[in-house]
This record gives C-alpha cells, structure tokens and sequence, in this order.
C-alpha cells in the first residue's frame, strides 16, 4: 500500500512537473509579473508631453518674485492688460490666462483667481496653478504678519507614538512594525487563498480527468481509492510547492533584473504608495528601517507556522474539491454549483482575513482563527502580531482533527463517485455515499 | 491447486433499495473460458467488481483458488473494463511500467514483460509514444496488456471485442487462446452470445442480478434443444410429408420439424425415408445461446410481472 502511494505521488509528480505547460507557467508568471511592474511603472511615472503656455496677468502683485515653470508648464507674466492678451491669444499660442486680483483682508481664506481658457482645464493643470497661488499667498501673508517661516514651521507639530511594554519580557516593537506586520499577514492569507483554489482546482480537474477516461475503473482493480485519492493530493500539493518556490526564487531576481534594466525603483512599482506619516521620510532610510523590523519578527516560529497551516489548509480542501471532483460527470458545467460551498469559506475566510489585519485580537479574529474552515488563511494573517500560543495551538489541533476527518470522508465519497456515471450528483447524495458500506 | 478459481457464493450487492446482485452462487472452474452473460444492465459489471475487490459484497463471499478474497488478490487478476481507458499524456512503455509496478511488480520485471509483449503484438517501436498518438485499436491493444502484464491467473474481460475491428479482433483471440493454454482462467463478460460460443466452454447467464442459469455450454444447449431437426431434400417434397410431420419453419429445399423428446435422428429417419423423400441432409438443431437466452429471459420476465 504505501509502495503504491509511493507510485501514484510520483505519477501525479513528474507527469505534471514535466509537462510543457508547467515549466511556461512556472516561468512566464515571474515575467509576465516583471511586464506587469514595467508597465504599470511607466504609467504611473507618465508624465503629459504637451507643453502648456499660460499668461499670467498679476493684478494683486503676488508673483513679485516670479513664478516657478513645472516640466511642461510655461508661465509668463505679462505686464498688460486682459484685453490685449486676449486679442493676441491666438498669436502667442497660450493655453490660458490666469489672472489674479489683489488680496484683500489678511483674514480671508477664500480666494479666486480666474483662468481664461477656450480649452478644459486638465486635471494635471489645476493642481499646478493653485499649488503656485497657495505658496504667492503664504508669502504674502506672512510677509503682511511679519511671522518668520521657522516659527510659522513650529506651528504644526509632528507627532509619534512609541510604544513601550509594561512588562519587561514582551515585545511591542515599534510603530512601524504593527504595520509591516499587518502587510506580511496579508501576503501570507493571500497566498493561502490562492494557492487553496489554484492546486485545490488541479486536484479537482484531474480526478474528473480520471473518471471521464475511464482510467479510474482500472487503477482501482489495482488500488483502493483512498490511496489513489491520497497520492494525488500529495502528489500535486508537491507540484504546488516546486512552483511556489520556483516564484519565490524567480520573482525578486526579476523584479531586480527590471529595476536595474530599466532604472527606476521597484517601490513606487509596487504601488503601494507609503502610508501619509511616512511620505516626507527618505525611501533610503525608510527601507533600512523596514529591514531592522523585518528581523525583529520571530519568523523560526511564524515559518513553521505558516508551513502547517500551509499543509493543513491544503490538504482539507484539496480533499474537498477531490471528493467534488469525483462526483461531476462529464460536463464541467454542470458540477460547478457542487463547488460553491467549498469556496464560500476560502473567499469568506479572506474576507475575515482583512478585519483581522485591522484588529488581530478581536473577537472575529480570534474565531475565525480557531475555526478550522477558515484558519488556514485567517491565523497566518494573525501571526505576526504575536497571538498567544494557546489561540495557535488549540487552532492547530482543531485544525489536524478536520484535516483528517475530511480527507476521510472525501475519501468514502470519492470511492462511491469515480465509478458512478451518467448521473446527476446532489449534495444530499454526496453525504449518503459516506454511510454506504 | 484448486479446482475451482473463483467460487461465488449467495452474494448480493444492494444499490439504495435496488438489488444489483441478487444471491448469486457460480463456480469457474480453473483454466477454463467462462462465458459471463446477461443483458446490458443484468449486474455484470456490479458482480465484476466485487471480484476485483473495487467494490465489497453486502452478504455471500467470494474465494479466489480456495482462499477467501483478500487486498493481495487483485496482484492475481486481470481485469479489462468495458470502458477503456489509459492516461492519454503519458508515454505507453511508462504507462505499462506504472500500471505493472501498481500491480505489484518489479520495475525491472515490468520493464521485460512490457517489452516481450509489446515486441510480440508488434508495437515495441511505440514505447516512447504518448498513449493519445496511437489509433484506438492499439490504444486498445496497450490497455489489453497492461490487463496481462503482470501475468494474472483469472483474467476478467468485460466486452473484449467492442469497437474491434476483425483484424484485431482476431489478434486478439490469438493472445486469449495462448493465455489459455498456459493455464490461465478467463471470465469473458458480454451480451453478445454469438461470440461466446465459439470460445467459451463454460457459462453463467445473469439476469435482473439473479443467475438464473449456468454449466458447461454443450450440456446447456443440449437441455435447451426443442427436439426439432432440419431436413434437406433434392427433387420436391413428397404429398403427405407435410401432414405427417409437425413443420416449424420450411425454406427452400428444406424443412424444420418438431419431435417428440423421446425421439432422435435414428428413430426418426426410417419414417422419413418411407416417405419418399430424396434426403442430402439430416441434422438436429441445437439452440444458439441467444435462443435460449430469449426464452430463458423471456420466461424469466413473463414470471416477473405476475408475481
């Protein structure tokens, strides 16, 4: 019996480990991704190639200093008046004339200047001539008051939060770390969620693939099915994890092969635009800091960790979408309604995933972490934030126990499915095979 | 060695409320040619897997060569589903090598039997060949020994020769002859007599589940005869013949007659030669086996609906 085992993972290994489709898929992904970050890095940093002339007729005198031309946007001040410019509009090819009447009480805050313009005023435009109005303004007004920009600077003050523990031996760390925590917690419950459906499908396929060709009459007059079951789920949770670490591998090596191919950085790439608090630190700084943090978790506890409830978590549903597997007919169509309530937990589960990440000891959090259908994804997410160990184990044994009851009874359904053709399967029949002898 | 491979006895097999294997009791006799028949949906193949251990018995039992049916059995059987099929990716000579290996053997003793049999069926240059390249009789061909490869002592073959064309249908026969002759038990399952009879030497008729029928296929014929024979004649039928005689079918040049079940060739012969009549052939008419399943089935459907 285990030699059979031992037979069947190795089929359901090399068969798919050596089929063209793996290694493109195993390969392309990583590219495909580096496009990706390429493209979307161009169009974020795509800045508008026309180049806009804008008169500037200063009634209130705030320009006294001139103004300062962005990239593709030329100011002029002009000297003369509305009417003149307007009739040489066309001549000079301005895209519009700003005008700007005098401030008049030092306490107003509301203030109009007006644009003269045959064209739309662009979203890039706007933003640019208040930016210019609002700093001619502060300069003004502060040099009405007679305040000095250090003291005006003092005025608003920065605040931090650092947090301390009260009792010697924990560990809070600081500020940042709860929100790295909170950014590896999602990547973890992501790719539980992903790889649960993408080789928990392949399981699904490949057993309908088996019943559908018949094959399956003639491995179980040489194998009980429970092994033949078992071996695949192995066996593809194997393949499952080569292409994970061929990404793991593959993806950084691309992602610095494109920055350095294409020069730019592979933060801003990333989208995640840094959190407001963060923007005016230096990216330099802010990444060394990121770092220190980074070796402050505990990952010789949250690795393994997240190993289990890697296996766990897989194995439960990729059972579960075996035992489906083997009740759909020919038609995958058909079958499909048979699926929904095993992805309703895992979509479920990512869901209570980002509440979790917002507050980890919450009552849902904690839950939903226990529950076995669901912690897979959501206790990963919470282990960053150092849940107590008892949450983590009572989750892990709750979790082992429907592990293996559920790979059972997939098992007492899928022997009664591969060999049952031409019908039309309910739920409610799938539950009764479990019971027949 | 025992005389009997396989001994069923009073075995059932229970679908929901539906009997699939309705107390069946048969013996094959070890290295004969059993003819497993029955109607399409009779509980063939739900009585084939309880043999092949993919499915257990409710009730009754099953023993292999004496023993009683246990997980190392299936390394000794053979068995060929109605519906074929093979992993279509993989390559044949592989393909043998797994199913071989999952049966039980050696990798190096799959790897010589696959390519004795594979060189003797003339397809050795296929096993690098992915199984879907190949045409469906070979596919066919592969599955076939993949069923053997392990040198099985009961080999079960559910509808051998559907969608075989006769070239390979007889390629075939050749191969079941030889395994036949090295002593091996063949169960051939089919609804198709006609092929049954040429080959089998012994049959079970299963209908509705219930084996309503079994014994050697001679001695079944001759307790089916209906006593009639055919006559055939030169020149015209003499006057009188036709009275004379119970006719049951007449054709040209020939006539069938029904006689009494005590009489034979011999005793009726003088009768007919008196009556004039110039004879070029006399012989009794065995029912075929799709006769008697007709009437055996016929009867047995009859009783059915009165109860």
């Amino acid at each position: 019996m285990l030699r059979q085992l031992k037979l069947i993972i190795q089929r359901e290994y090399w068969t798919r480990v050596k089929r063209r489709s793996f290694l493109v898929a195993t390969l392309v992904t990583p590219l495909a991704f580096g496009v990706f970050m390429v493209v979307v890095n161009y169009i974020l940093q795509y800045k508008s190639d026309e180049s806009v002339r804008i008169a500037v007729i200063d009634e209130g005198g705030l320009f006294t200093g001139g103004i300062a031309d962005e990239d593709n946007v030329h100011f002029k001040l002009l000297k003369t008046d509305l009417e003149t410019v307007k009739r040489d509009f066309d001549a000079f090819d301005y895209h519009g004339i700003l005008v700007t009447p005098p401030l008049g009480k030092l306490t107003q805050h509301q203030y109009t200047a007006r644009y003269y313009t045959d064209q739309k005023l662009t979203l890039d435009l706007e933003p640019i001539l208040a930016d210019r109005l609002k700093t001619a303004l502060r300069k003004q007004k502060t040099a009405t008051l007679h305040l000095d920009e250090q003291q005006l600077r003092a005025l608003n003050s920065q605040v931090d939060i650092e947090p301390l523990p009260v009792s010697p031996q924990s560990v809070v760390g600081t500020s940042l770390a709860g929100k790295i925590a909170a950014v590896i917690g999602m990547v973890m419950a992501f790719f539980m969620y992903t790889t649960v459906f993408i080789y928990g499908m392949m399981v699904m396929r490949s057993v309908m693939e088996e019943k559908t060709s018949r094959i399956v009459e003639v491995m179980v007059s040489s194998v009980r099915p429970f092994p033949l079951m078992l071996g695949k789920i192995i066996g593809v949770g194997l393949v499952g994890l080569t292409q994970v670490t061929a990404w793991a591998v593959l993806v950084p090596l691309m992602l610095v092969g494109v920055s350095l191919l294409f020069g730019f950085n592979v933060d801003a790439a990333a989208m995640t635009a840094p959190p407001p608090e963060l923007g005016d630190m230096d990216p330099e700084l802010l990444a060394g800091q990121i770092m220190a943090e980074l070796g402050t978790f505990n990952w010789w506890v949250i690795a393994p960790l997240f190993l289990l409830y890697f296996l766990g978590g897989y194995f439960m549903y990729a059972a579960l979408f075996a035992a489906v597997g083997s009740a759909m007919g020919d038609d995958l169509g058909e079958g499909q309604s048979l699926t929904i309530p095993i992805t309703i937990p895992v979509i479920l589960a990512f869901y209570i995933t980002i509440a979790a990440i917002q507050s980890p000891n919450s009552g849902l959090a904690v839950w939903a972490s226990l529950f076995p259908l669901f912690s897979p994804i959501v206790m990963p997410s919470r282990l960053p934030f150092d849940p107590p160990w008892w949450q983590v184990a009572v989750s892990l044994l709750l979790l082992v126990l429907t592990c293996v009851a559920l790979v059972w009874l997939s098992g007492r359904i899928y022997r009664v499915g591969i060999l049952l053709y031409g019908k039309k399967v309910t739920l409610w029949e799938m539950g009764r095979w479990i019971f027949r002898g | 060695m025992s005389a009997n491979m396989l001994e069923i006895r009073d075995i059932c097999k229970y679908y929901g409320t539906k009997a699939a294997v309705d107390h069946v009791t048969l013996d094959v006799p070890t290295g004969s040619i059993f003819g497993l028949l029955g109607p399409n949906g009779a509980g063939k193949t739900s009585l084939i897997r309880m043999i092949t251990t993919i499915t257990r018995p409710d009730s009754g039992y099953i023993n292999i060569a004496g023993e009683r049916l246990n997980d190392n059995h299936p390394r000794q059987i053979g068995y060929l589903p109605e519906e074929r099929g093979l992993y279509k990716k993989m390559k044949v000579g592989e393909h043998l090598l797994y199913l071989g290996q999952l049966k039980g053997m050696r990798r190096a003793a799959a790897d010589a039997a696959a390519h004795e049999w594979l060189e003797r069926l003339e397809l050795a240059d296929r096993w690098n060949q992915p199984v879907e390249a190949l045409s469906k009789g070979l596919q066919q061909q592969v599955q076939f020994v993949s069923t053997v490869l392990h040198g099985p002592k009961l080999l079960i073959l559910d509808e051998p020769f559907s969608g075989l064309d006769p070239v390979n249908s007889n390629r075939l026969k050749a191969e079941i002859w030889r395994l036949h002759e090295a002593g091996v038990t063949i169960i051939f399952s089919t609804h198709r007599m006609e092929q049954v009879e040429e080959i089998c030497e012994h049959i079970a008729l299963i209908n509705q589940g219930k084996n309503i029928l079994q014994g050697d296929v001679a001695e079944v014929r001759e307790r089916y005869k209906q006593h009639h024979f055919t006559l055939t004649y030169r020149g015209a039928l003499p006057d009188g013949f036709a009275a004379k005689y119970n006719l049951v079918a007449t054709g040209k040049q020939s006539v069938t007659l029904a006689a009494g079940p005590t009489e034979n060739a011999n005793t009726l012969l003088p009768g007919i030669l008196a009556t004039g009549v110039q004879v070029f052939s006399f012989t009794e008419v065995l029912p075929t086996l799709n006769d008697i399943f007709i009437q055996v089935v016929g009867q047995d459907n009859l009783h059915q609906t009165t109860h």
